[in-house]
């Protein structure tokens, strides 16, 4: 439980001439749940990029234990990026079609994603005819359907309700602990970020008045005990960890 | 207005028809034209008649569709590798970008006597000519199809770790299709056209081409406009064909 599943050590990034993140190195425990939060435009989308291998960072290395490198990630974008020309279910089985797992198999695994998900009755209808949040949990779904080592998420639950993104956020909590999956869990929200993750992240610019280019200003444990339920949020730890989140963020700008 | 338009589409058409045809005898009639100059609907029907009648128009217009299909099919087959080729690879479409696009400056019925030149067999050279005025639509149609597959999507194939081949049938060929099936639509109408300039430039007694240049020599003008006829329904039935197909492949676009 306590081997690093994922070390980055210096990385920075400049987009042509505009230097983004700097000198970034954080390590993120096999099994873990962390939370990156900060100002809009900091680089959070562009750090989980570059730890997703999708983007090669200017400077600095990032290692994984053994082959997860190789292993499918799970990964939600900002935007819910579905592929228009299929349906929910076909969508929710990209994944799975491109390991080689078919036939019942398969579709016994998407049904029970999109169960979870809440999309009963909406399997065979277009990402064009969903709502958006209705697409984001299509996307959730087809992150976590072929049970991956790795998980990035970046807003999944951006376009949800309250009471939505509360009973998501369960689910994710409830997959993870079933499954040895590694999250790293990227939100606006401070007490989503708190309630889910075992550590908050804090991006932000040590220099004044300027955003850019920033890099990881605190690391907060946030202390709450494992399973977690609503009933912890009106706790003093918790008050407590958000306040300190809070903080954190104003003070990185 | 509004009655028109709430009518189904087939009936605005039969209307427009009829309109038109009204028109076209009240021209012939009110200018007292010479028949060979502008024959009257009466005329062309009558010419029709014969024209079915021994034969002579269905065996013209097989050969020039069996000049068509054919031009249609190879210049898909061509220009959509190469497409992908062009929208692929920057070196591709640095080296060969130039020399396609000066090819399209010169009119095809300047190409069209090289190619029956180098191509012996007077039906593939009809065949190379439809080919090669399908070819550039097509082309384009297919380099901006896959240049517009959101870069999101490339991203989450990679964290799947997709091989280029899943890449290609999961991704790009669904996702540049629509703009591929529009090409082709152009594509179907272009490739009448290639058929009649190759059969103009190689007449050799078949074929609608052939047909209409002796109709234009003995002054059958009504001749002329059967055939122009024949021509307008061949290049729509091919283009309602594409447009069917379009509508089966593409199903996911009408469900909004
Ligand atoms: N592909 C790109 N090319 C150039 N600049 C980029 C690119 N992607 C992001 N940037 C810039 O990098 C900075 C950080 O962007 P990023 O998307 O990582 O922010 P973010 O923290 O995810 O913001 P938000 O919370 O609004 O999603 C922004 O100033 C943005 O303009
Ligand atoms: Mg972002």
């Amino acid at each position: 439980m306590s081997s690093p599943f994922l070390t980055a050590v210096n990385i920075s990034h400049t987009f042509h001439d505009l230097p983004v993140l700097e000198n970034i190195s954080l390590e993120i425990q096999s099994g873990g749940f962390v939370a990156l939060v900060g100002p809009s435009g900091v680089g959070k989308s562009t750090l989980l990029r570059i730890l997703a291998g999708l983007l090669r960072p200017s400077s600095g290395d990032i290692h994984m234990a053994d082959g997860s490198r190789q292993e499918p990630i799970g990964l939600v974008f900002q935007r819910d990026n579905l592929m228009p020309w299929r349906t929910v279910a076909e969508n929710v089985r990209l994944p799975l079609e491109l390991m080689g797992v078919n036939g019942r198999e398969a579709n016994g695994r998407v049904q029970a994603m999109i169960n979870l998900v809440g999309l009963v009755g909406f399997e065979q209808r277009y990402p064009a005819q969903l709502s958006g949040g209705m697409a984001q949990r299509v996307a959730l779904a087809r992150a976590l359907v072929h049970e991956p080592l790795f998980l990035l998420l970046d807003e999944p639950f951006g376009a949800l309700d309250a009471l939505t993104r509360e009973r998501m956020g369960l689910e994710l909590l409830r997959i993870w602990e079933a499954m040895p999956v590694t999250v790293l869990l990227v939100t606006h929200s401070i007490s989503e970020a708190v309630f889910l993750a075992d550590e908050v992240l804090v991006m932000g610019s040590r220099r004044p008045n300027t955003e850019r280019p920033a890099t990881i200003t605190h690391r907060i444990p946030t202390g709450l005990p494992r399973p977690r339920d609503l009933a912890m949020e009106r706790t003093a730890v918790f008050q407590d960890c958000v306040t300190a989140v809070r903080a954190a963020i104003e003070s990185g700008v | 207005m509004n009655t028109l338009r709430t009518q189904p589409t087939w009936l605005t058409a039969v209307i427009s028809f009829a309109f038109l045809i009204l028109g076209w005898q009240l021209l012939v009639t009110i200018g007292g034209y010479e028949k060979f100059i502008l024959p009257g609907p009466l005329d062309v029907w009558q010419q029709l008649k014969i024209v079915v009648g021994d034969g002579r128009l269905l065996r013209h217009s097989l050969i020039t569709i069996s000049e068509i299909i054919p031009g249609l099919l190879i210049g898909c087959l061509v220009a959509a590798p190469l497409g992908y080729l062009l929208a692929k690879s920057p070196l591709a479409e640095r080296l060969l970008s130039p020399y396609l696009i000066a090819s399209q400056a010169i009119p095809i019925i300047a190409i069209a006597p090289l190619l029956t030149i180098w191509i012996s067999s007077v039906y593939w050279s009809r065949v190379a000519v439809a080919a090669l005025v399908v070819f550039f639509p097509i082309l384009i149609n297919m380099v901006v199809g896959l240049r517009s597959v959101p870069s999101e999507l490339y991203e989450l194939m990679h964290v799947l770790k997709a091989d280029a081949g899943q890449i290609f049938r999961k991704l790009e060929f669904p996702a540049a299709l629509p703009v591929f099936m529009a090409g082709l639509k152009i594509g179907a109408t272009l490739a009448v056209i290639g058929a009649l300039v190759g059969e103009f430039v190689q007449p050799q007694s078949r074929g609608l081409g052939f047909l209409l240049i002796m109709a234009r020599q003995s002054f059958k003008t009504d001749l002329v406009f059967v055939i122009l006829l024949t021509l307008a329904t061949i290049a729509l039935s091919l283009y309602g064909l594409v447009a069917l197909l379009e509508k089966r492949v593409l199903r996911w676009k009408l469900q909004k």
